[in-house]
């Protein structure tokens, strides 16, 4: 009981400088597989650019479901937002400065993310479940319809974004995209945490908690909320800027539920609430799924759906989750 | 004229369609409190079982239905036992995460079993042609599946008003506990409608066969359909379910026969608005 009851303690007592250490941890560690990844698979660095895309997405979902208490699937519109907003930019308007790629992309993915998060806390389980659902079809159908701007089911080919401070060149290995998307993720990821750690983070947790307690004590559960989403939107419109500009192609797919589910399968696969466990899942859920569809996707699907069930019954806190619970118990009895 | 007449058939047979499937996910997401999205998975599995018997075993059309019926909820009892009683009063991401993971194993095994091609339930002969109404001539296995959901709706507004069974049904739904405590065996009553929602599920699978086809990827295309209706109608309430198949089946018959292009995009826009301003649905209980 001790064990259980010190891990919460551990995590909710916030000394700046303890947390500023382990984040920096953190950072190391995610630079070593950064580095461990250009290493090992040259071959394969658009899958691990991919990977760093919807890990932004994912992360971004954390931020709503993990810290916010609200659950969506219908998170890929402000990932879909980002790549088109990017991708149009670069394509209609002649835009092609990839720093400035990245920033319209978290802008229009912030829009998005005031949108949708107005319309999606209007609701309450149910009903924001079904919210969240209709407007990812409803982004999903107007791309669709709006086949001028987003070249429709054929997707929006001809982005040829220019040299990263026009000295590195994005080449046909994709070398200087995956270190351009490492560096936006370090930046993204190191922004969140700190975010997360702040006062407002420490209100959006309490939200999650108790909202009744939390207005009571004066503060507005919807407009932190909204400003919650916002941020969150912002976020996975630049892993959409990133997947415009490193396969220079956005896709339908970019913007529908399928998309969604899974980043939402991710999080829960690796663990909500910590943002460490959403690049837990995101790398094992999409090496997997790598490995297993090449062979057969339909097996694919039967293997995703046995993981969320196992996932849901035998670890319910997600892989990283249940490692941070068991792992104090297992020193202590060692020691 | 003409084009409102076939516009009104077909939003009706598809209403009642809608409705017949969905009207057991209703009652027992007013139950059990249970986000069910693997409903439309046991409907998948009603209609493949339907079309096995009738082209390779040679079933009468009849027959096929109540095999289908009774072989799904055959399946779904472990399915309820072993996974659905670990999450009845969870959170609803967990809900919503194990019903997923359900559904795609679903999709995976049927491919497995019996392929990624479209199957069909050949209908029986008078179910086949049109039938002359005297003004116009519709499609008859549309009117069959209008007769089918204004039965279902019968039927079970007989259950439930009218027997013992629906007076604990109702008891439960409104407060679990204290039913529990008057003596109502509620275990039993989440039993049974579970049973009638599956049995429904799959029968609605079979007799929409011609308008929702079936085929691996059924479960996971019209998983949202049915979890829009429940929420727009309100979860439990049968007159609500009624209403939004009747409304939102309108709505998508409309947009597709008028606006093709713009595919199910007002469909979900009324749902943004009707949700928006009823979350508990149209004729929902407030809680």
């Amino acid at each position: 009981m001790t064990a259980v009851n010190e891990i919460p303690l551990a995590t909710s007592a916030p000394t700046g400088h303890g947390h500023l250490k382990r984040d920096l941890i953190g950072l190391a560690i995610i630079s070593l597989f950064a580095v461990l990844g250009y290493l090992v698979f040259p071959n394969n660095l658009a899958l691990l650019t991919r990977i760093i895309a919807i890990l932004l997405l994912v992360l971004s979902l954390d931020l709503v479901t993990g810290y916010c208490g609200v659950a969506t699937l219908g998170h890929a519109a402000l990932f879909g937002s980002g790549a088109y907003a990017a991708g149009i930019a670069a394509v209609h308007f002649g835009i092609t400065e990839p720093i400035t790629m990245v920033v319209i992309g978290a802008a229009a993915g912030a829009v998005a993310g005031l949108l949708s998060g107005a319309i999606i806390l209007r609701g309450h389980g149910l009903s924001q479940l079904v919210l969240s659902i209709a407007i990812i079809h409803l982004f999903h159908e107007a791309a669709n319809k709006a086949s001028t701007y987003t070249g429709g089911s054929d997707g929006l080919s001809g982005i040829a974004p220019d040299a990263v401070f026009g000295l590195f060149q994005f080449d046909l290995w994709g070398r200087t995209a995956y270190i351009f998307g490492i560096v936006l993720l370090l930046v993204v990821f190191m922004l969140l945490r700190q975010l997360v750690q702040s006062p407002f983070g420490m209100l959006c947790r309490g939200i999650k908690e108790d909202p009744v307690r939390i207005s009571a004590m004066g503060a507005s559960v919807r407009g932190t909320l909204l400003k919650m989403y916002t941020i969150s939107g912002a976020v996975a419109g630049v892993g959409g800027a990133l997947t415009a500009i490193s396969t220079q192609v956005v896709g339908l797919d970019s913007l529908s539920f399928t998309m969604s589910a899974e980043a939402l399968v991710m999080l829960v696969l690796g663990g909500t609430g910590s943002l460490y466990g959403a690049f837990i899942g995101t790398f094992v859920f999409m090496f997997f799924e790598d490995f297993v569809s090449a062979a057969n996707p339909f097996h694919w699907l039967t293997l995703v759906g046995a993981l969320l069930i196992a996932v849901v019954l035998c670890a319910p806190r997600g892989i990283y989750g249940t490692v941070v619970e068991r792992l104090p118990s297992l020193w202590r009895r060692r020691s | 004229m003409q084009t409102v007449f076939s516009i009104a058939i077909d939003a009706l047979a598809y209403g009642m369609v809608l409705f017949v499937i969905s009207i057991g996910l209703s009652v027992t997401m007013g139950l059990m409190r249970v986000v069910n999205l693997a409903h439309g998975a046991f409907a998948m599995i009603g209609g493949y079982i339907a079309s096995y018997a009738v082209r390779d075993l040679g079933l009468a059309y009849g027959f096929a239905v109540l095999l289908a019926v009774f072989a799904t909820i055959i399946i779904a009892i472990p399915v309820e036992r072993l996974l659905y009683r670990r999450i009845y009063g969870a959170p609803e991401l967990t809900q919503v995460l194990m019903t997923i993971g359900i559904t795609f194993c679903v999709i995976g095994i049927a491919n497995y079993v019996f392929g990624p091609t479209l199957k069909t339930i050949p209908l029986p002969e008078h179910l086949r042609g049109p039938i002359d109404l005297g003004f116009r001539s519709i499609a008859a296995h549309k009117l069959f599946a209008i007769g089918c959901g204004a039965a279902v709706a019968l039927g079970l507004w007989y259950l439930i008003e009218r027997t013992s069974f629906g007076v604990k049904l109702r008891a439960s739904v409104d407060n679990a506990s204290m039913a529990a405590a008057l003596g109502v065996r509620t275990q039993v009553v989440y039993a049974a409608s579970f049973a009638i929602a599956v049995g429904l599920a799959a029968f609605g699978g079979v007799v929409g066969a011609e308008l929702l086809p079936i085929e691996p990827y059924y479960a996971l295309r019209y998983m949202v359909t049915f979890l829009v209706v429940v929420s727009v109608g309100g979860a439990g309430s049968i007159p609500g379910a009624l209403l939004a198949c009747l409304l939102l089946g309108g709505i998508d018959t409309t947009g597709r026969y008028l606006m093709p292009e713009y595919g199910e995009f007002f469909f979900y826009l009324a749902v943004i608005v009707i949700v928006s301003f009823f979350p508990r649905g149209l004729l929902g209980k407030a809680n």
